[in-house]
């Protein structure tokens, strides 16, 4: 499928899960904020979990389908999508067709970041064996850079079952949960030696605000002063994302997935990888709370995210093994006390009632 | 064995990711034991290691959360650090870089000269007969963390940044030397500038440098940088070419 940007939004990117390969030779790994709604829309529409995706961030781009077809899904925020200037829910697979337009009306909710994710993948040229955009290296995705005006886009080979995905919707228990919370757990360490008992205290009951410097490389939060034992500077070591560097200011800032590899500022804990899709959700002005979690007790909770994107998996392989002879594209209106539903399938328009029998 | 491993401290980085600090100070042995760790565990192929960090003291291990047995790779590291050593010398790869010196690729080559009241040619021989160890990369891609300058051409970095240094650009800032892989802003003092691009996303390697080994500079001609720069823009260049002295 061929398709345009009309309009790019505020910072539409496309990612996949990270450039791995060379971070030991100081190139961050981009990649997707939000793995998990990625991994998660993917999954959706029959990608395998590292495929291309488009990134959108607040306000979305206005999208026009030039060629072809595609199953898509919108996985993440709510961002008012609309397709044909019809609201269309996030979490729900659609159709794409020559001359369909998707629009974003704005957040509708809680979250700032969804991930347009469509069967086949958006098809770019790997750079360094990955899709994902590091901005400031200017490489990767689409010429190294956010997506703009005019840009034409296509997408790669989909799941031989692609069209059948249409209508999914997983149930909101296989679903990521974001935006209702703001406690960030975190493993202490590697450095947390370096803080006082004091400090470690303070940074784990204490609500940081995030401050308008919050972007891919890392948000910068605002609250009361973490305490060094013997000031902030390390010698240079590695940073994984979600690293909570403390500088001298005693103001703590989280590193994401555009940040800087190596770094010389004392890390005091390491957010884990669910609770960096929870941050990436949250904006400027939002609040945070760390919670202290083991390595042991991170690694279990993550493993059972896991297990829910496999039941995820094969709950959307049931569903297009389904006994349908119709798969309605788009149900346009639905009121069962009145017995009536309007219904558009494959582009022409039905109109059905019924009768209660009994 | 005792070679004071049993000071390495394994700790946890997060929910995929460990680090292990062989030490508290920038020195070459601590160093080697990070290198030769990575070496040890990339030859093992330990399921669920994605990625492996070196840095000036500590080796960082990121894994797959799913797919990395954490007992029992814990286990395996304990085993193995008895056995981690700085590697032999002869064993280390070394790499020379070619530098045009002075003229308009070293606008601060008299500058730093000037500060130790010693001619250009004599700061351009010191720097050029040094060797250099690359401890690590980072701060942006292909950048090299390199010790070893010889403090008499030592020089503070600029006190106005410039804009723009473009890529290549061979260094020195304090007692630190180094080498901008990509056109970034800074305020290093520029003496030269390598026709070589450290940094280039389409090739294979696309980044020329690694953590672990010995970097000399090799002093070469205006003619001889063109030359080498229409090698490496038509893709000519023999990335080989860097090793033991040759270009």
């Amino acid at each position: 499928m061929k398709f345009r940007i009309d309009q790019p939004g505020m910072l539409s990117t496309i990612q996949d899960l990270g450039r791995w390969e060379y971070l030991g030779q100081g190139m961050p790994l981009a990649g997707a904020m939000d793995p998990l709604s990625l991994r998660t829309g993917n999954l959706m529409v029959g990608n395998s979990h590292n495929t291309a995706a488009m990134e959108i961030t607040l306000l979305g781009p206005s999208i026009t389908v030039l060629e072809g077809e595609a199953t898509a899904v919108v996985a993440g925020a709510d961002l008012g999508l609309t397709v044909n200037g019809e609201k269309w829910p996030c979490w729900k697979c659609f159709a794409l067709r020559p001359e369909d337009r998707i629009t974003f009306s704005g957040p509708a909710g809680k979250g700032c970041r969804a991930y347009l994710c469509l069967s086949g993948g958006i098809d770019v040229q790997p750079v360094m064996g990955s899709r994902s955009t590091y901005l400031r290296g200017k490489l990767g995705g689409c010429s190294g850079r956010a997506l703009q005006k005019g840009d034409i886009l296509t997408t790669g080979k989909p799941h031989p079952l692609w069209k059948k995905f249409q209508g999914f919707r997983c149930s909101s228990e296989l679903l990521p949960c974001f935006g209702e919370q703001n406690v960030l757990k975190a493993v202490p360490g590697p450095q947390d030696y370096l803080f006082t008992e004091k400090g470690l205290e303070t940074f784990f009951s204490s609500e940081y605000t995030i401050s308008s410097s919050a972007d891919r490389m890392g948000y910068r939060l605002e609250g009361p002063v973490i305490e060094h034992r013997d000031g902030a500077d390390i010698i240079s070591d590695a940073i994984p994302p979600g690293s909570v560097q403390v500088p001298g200011s005693g103001q703590p800032i989280i590193m994401l997935a555009d940040g800087q590899t190596t770094g010389g500022y004392a890390k005091i804990a390491v957010i884990t990888s669910m609770a960096r899709c929870v941050l990436a959700q949250l904006l400027p002005g939002g609040s945070v709370r760390f919670q202290r979690i083991s390595q042991r007790e991170a690694i279990s909770e993550a493993r059972q995210m896991e297990q829910k994107l496999s039941k995820l998996n094969e709950a959307r392989a049931v569903f297009s093994t389904r006994k349908e002879t119709v798969n309605p594209d788009r149900i346009m209106e639905e009121d069962a006390r009145s017995g009536s539903m309007k219904l558009k399938i494959d582009g022409k328009h039905w109109d059905i009632q019924w009768e209660l029998i009994e | 064995m005792n070679n004071g491993n049993e000071q390495a401290k394994i700790l946890p980085a997060g929910d995929s990711c460990l680090f292990v600090d062989f030490g508290s100070s920038i020195a070459l042995d601590i160093n080697g034991k990070v290198q030769d760790l990575r070496v040890k565990l990339e030859k093992r192929s330990f399921p669920g290691v994605r990625e492996l960090v070196p840095t000036y003291r500590s080796l960082a291990i990121y894994f797959d959360i799913s797919e990395l047995d954490l007992d029992r790779f814990i286990g395996e590291l304990e085993a193995l650090l008895p056995h981690v050593e700085t590697p032999d010398p002869s064993s280390v790869r070394k790499v020379t870089i070619p530098v045009c010196y002075g003229e308009r690729f070293g606008p601060d080559l008299e500058n730093v000269a000037s500060l130790h009241g010693i001619t250009s040619d004599e700061v351009i021989r010191i720097h050029s007969t040094g060797e250099y160890y690359c401890y690590m990369l980072g701060f942006t891609p292909g950048f090299p963390y390199l010790g070893g300058m010889d403090k008499s051409i030592a020089a503070p970095r600029l006190d106005s940044p410039r804009e723009v240094i473009p890529a290549g650009s061979v260094g020195i800032a304090g007692t630190q030397t180094g080498i901008y892989p990509i056109e970034s802003p800074g305020g290093w003092q520029l003496i030269g500038r390598t026709p070589l691009k450290l940094f280039d996303a389409g090739r294979t390697p696309p980044i020329l440098l690694e953590a672990g080994i010995w970097i000399t500079f090799s002093p070469i001609t205006e003619t001889e940088f063109e030359r080498i720069s229409r090698q490496v823009s038509s893709g000519t260049w023999d990335v080989a070419s860097i090793k033991d002295g040759g270009h």
